[in-house]
């Protein structure tokens, strides 16, 4: 199953739950997960950025999770 | 990814294709637009630090002659809270009371309203003329005080976000987060060397050499054209349109050349009160500020306080790092505690941590990016802490970095694993370096550090279209602000087989190209690069077709090679190979003009981890500090341009340099900087500083076609570090707070 892992900002959403595992086949399910279980948290999760086995995507939608995947949701980065 | 032998042109340091207009004065900078019938603005600015606003009267300033508009925050709408599309800034509502205050002034020099007038002397005789009453209030400008439970609040509504419950009270904590992992006590338990300290850094200046600037012209259909100096047009035109209450389509984003932005110009400050006044005068509207107003009301970088707890066993392996960061937001949110959180340990593996950081509003300007926002201030605090360690251990820098240093698959302490990195491979180069291995002058200090920043992606268009002779237009929305014209241009040319002198690049305003991010982040020749260089692939893949349409062959059949279509291996077909100038040629018989395009959203910005390590002198009598040599080793993934990536790290490293020795903003009680110019803003000049030496580390990012990780960030985190640790190996007391002018450096010595 996948791991999937929220930072402290989110926890509030997640009733404190840090992490929890999964099956789905993409990130579009994976926010559709979520979402049942926590309504409501689809707006927060969409204003940050995800980290999917080590790659950082600023606004993800159908990347693959595999079952063995890592899932870290984190703060958007900015830049100057 | 394209393999490093294969590579013709990428890598290479053609002349920059703006160079020579740059040189000559022909480019067009944000102030150098000139239209009939122009009228000069002016903004009216807040002499108090904190003040609410009871009344603006702008009656007699538009009752005087050659007056034709003047506004105030009753003209713009008010904005609920949303997000900023884009970066920069925080939240739109923010960013839209920054441009104009409605209710508070909330720093000295707040815009609070603005004329538009025949010439500039009548728009500041019209500026006297407007009343405004203000209630003052007592400016908080201490950050650790603006914390306190009974400080006076700047914003009644600001309950802190980040936290598990939101607070039943207001504050000016604006959000705090927070980072952790292991067991903290444990580590520490294990460590055979603890060290800990706090660090306080000044709010500074991106200090670009251009100030802001722009002009609005809005027609009788309320349509407006707007050129400005920027580092991202379309932004630009999203944030105006939202904070003027008009549509995206109705107004128009021209990019000046830009000298110089850093991050401070990926937000608005002058463009929608100039359409405003124009709208209002009818007339063009030219806005530029003063370096002074650039200064007072222009985004610098948060100041901070840092304390760090760091332990280390005897070999030198971290066993835990605590970490608590304030950082000052100014007057509205928008502070890059986040990014600060996140970096402060992201060079190094570790098991046990603990950061914290709150962002907090003083009455100070609003903060803006400034090159890896946040990065600096708390990168600062972990390095000089790791010093302390080394010479505790007895332990060179870098072999203690090197024992703790992230690699890929560690993870990283915001989440995620490491892809391929090259942190371990420059500190590898640092230790090879000839000026390492060189003694450190008699008299001077060596100091070491890391720096490191995420760099990202994000969304980018790009066309690339072919001219009848075979020459190449790549069309992309990115203001060039390091040279990345050129860059494009090396990656089209190298994508398509061509020599770089038969392509050019443009940068299209916001109707003649699509959609392009800021230029910041590190991300244009990343992001915009894969755009164009995608754009070439559908060229390619156009141009494959036509040839195979031209020798009756399935396009499967075709190849193409250093610009060339040619039949594959083994496909029977007497024909001669066709060049982009044939097909180019032939267009009109075989489709048409060949254009092509991309659309992206890129992910898989790789991290970039540099070494800087300088050596520097302390005079004694002054406290002036002299650097005797700097060199700066990062890894690009791929250099495109090699000089230009120089360029990045050299620039960087003097940013940084000036920050740790001089530039601070420095203010009275009231609330009123003391030193808003360059006279007295000290930052440095070619004569204060040595040619910094530079070594550019590729270890490609695979996400990339030519490897590019970008560069532009990174170059800044490490130089305060390295100052920091050089100055306390040269007179052997170690100075916390930066910068370390000459008074503080004599205060060190004089109570040592």
């Amino acid at each position: 199953m996948a791991r999937v892992v929220f930072p402290e900002h989110l926890l509030r959403h997640t009733g404190g739950q840090r992490e929890l595992e999964l099956f789905v086949d993409n990130y579009r399910e994976l926010l559709a997960v979520l979402e049942e279980r926590w309504p409501g948290i689809r707006g927060p999760l969409n204003k940050s950025a995800v980290a999917i086995d080590g790659q950082i995507y600023q606004g993800a939608f159908l990347e693959p999770v595999h079952a063995d995947s890592e899932v870290f949701f984190m703060a958007r980065i900015e830049g100057g | 990814m394209a393999e490093a032998v294969d590579l013709r042109v990428v890598g290479t340091t053609p002349v920059r294709p703006d160079g020579v207009d740059k040189v000559t004065g022909r480019a067009q900078f944000g102030a150098d637009l000139n239209m009939p019938n122009m009228l000069h603005g002016r903004i009216l600015r807040s002499p108090h630090a904190h003040a609410r606003i009871k009344r603006v009267d702008l009656s007699k300033a538009l009752a005087m002659q050659g007056v034709y508009a003047a506004v105030s925050g009753a003209d713009f709408p008010m904005l609920a809270s949303g997000e900023v599309s884009g970066e920069a800034g925080g939240d739109l509502a923010d960013i839209a009371r920054n441009v104009m205050a409605r209710d508070k002034a909330l720093y000295h020099g707040h815009a609070v309203a603005a004329v538009a007038a025949t010439s500039l002397e009548v728009a500041e005789q019209a500026l006297d003329a407007i009343e405004v009453d203000y209630e003052v209030l007592p400016p908080v400008l201490d950050v650790l005080e603006a914390m306190a439970a009974d400080a006076t609040l700047l914003d009644e509504q600001c309950f802190t976000k980040g936290l598990s419950e939101t607070p039943d009270k207001p504050s000016n904590i604006a959000a705090m987060v927070k980072l952790a992992r292991g067991d903290l006590e444990a580590g520490f338990a294990a460590a055979d060397v603890v060290v800990e300290g706090e660090y306080r850094i000044p709010m500074a200046h991106q200090g670009y050499i251009e100030p802001h600037a722009c002009t609005a012209t809005v027609n009788e259909e309320g349509k407006a054209t707007v050129w400005c100096c920027t580092q991202g047009h379309f932004d630009f035109r999203t944030m105006t349109a939202h904070i003027l209450g008009c549509k995206i389509a109705d107004l128009k984003f021209i990019a000046s050349e830009i000298g110089g932005g850093f991050g401070g110009k990926t937000v608005v400050y002058l463009e929608p009160v100039a359409v405003m006044l124009s709208k209002k005068a009818g007339r063009p509207v030219k806005l530029v500020m003063t370096r002074e107003e650039v200064f007072r009301a222009t985004g610098p970088t948060s100041g901070s306080v840092v304390r760090v707890k760091v332990g280390a066993r005897k070999d030198g392996r971290i066993t835990a790092a605590k970490a608590w960061l304030a950082y000052e937001a100014g007057g509205l949110a928008g502070a890059p505690v986040g990014p600060g959180v996140m970096s402060i340990f992201a060079p190094y593996d570790l098991d046990n941590f603990l950061v914290e950081g709150y962002e907090v509003l003083v009455n100070k300007p609003k903060v803006a990016a400034y090159r890896a926002p946040g990065a600096p201030q708390s990168m600062h605090a972990m390095e000089v802490a790791l010093d302390d360690i080394a010479r505790q251990l007895d332990m060179d820098p870098l072999d203690l970095r090197l024992r703790n240093a992230a690699d890929e698959g560690t993870q990283a302490p915001y989440g995620p694993k490491f892809p391929p990195i090259g942190f371990k491979a420059c500190i590898e180069a640092a230790k090879k370096h000839p000026n390492y291995l060189a003694q450190v002058p008699e008299g001077a200090g060596r100091g070491v550090a890391a720096g490191f920043w995420f760099n990202i992606g994000m969304q980018s268009s790009a066309e690339v279209r072919i001219n009848e002779d075979g020459s190449v237009v790549v069309m992309e929305g990115n203001p060039d602000i390091g040279g990345s014209r050129a860059s494009m241009c090396l990656m089209a040319a190298e994508t398509l087989g061509v020599p770089y002198e038969q392509v050019k690049t443009y940068v299209g305003d916001t109707e003649s190209t699509g959609y392009c991010m800021v230029t910041g982040g590190s991300r244009t020749t990343f992001a915009t690069g894969m755009a164009v260089v995608r754009a070439c692939e559908d060229i390619i893949a156009e141009c494959k077709a036509r040839a195979a349409a031209t020798w009756g062959v399935d396009k499967d059949q075709v190849e193409w090679q250093d610009g060339t279509a040619v039949p594959a291996p083994g496909v029977n077909a007497d024909v001669n190979p066709l060049s982009l100038a044939d097909l180019a040629a032939s267009a009109s018989a075989t489709g048409g003009p060949i254009l092509g395009k991309a659309s992206l959203n890129a992910q898989g910005a790789g991290a970039s981890f540099s070494i800087n390590f300088a050596d520097l002198k302390v005079d004694k009598e002054t406290g002036a500090v002299e650097v005797l040599s700097y060199t700066a080793i990062q890894d690009a993934g791929k250099a495109i341009h090699p000089a230009y990536v120089e360029g990045q790290m050299q620039g960087g490293a003097a940013q940084g340099i000036g920050w740790a020795l001089n530039e601070e903003y420095i203010y009275d009680q009231d609330g009123v900087m003391e030193n808003a110019g360059f006279l007295d803003y000290r930052m440095p000049v070619a004569s204060d500083l040595p040619m910094i030496d530079t070594e550019i580390v590729e270890v490609p990012n695979p996400s990339h076609p030519y490897g590019v990780r970008g560069v532009g960030e990174t170059p800044i985190v490490a130089p305060l570090g390295v100052a920091a640790n050089a100055v306390r190996d040269a007179i052997g007391i170690r100075i916390n707070d930066l910068p370390m002018s000459p008074p503080r450096i004599l205060a060190a010595l004089d109570a040592a």
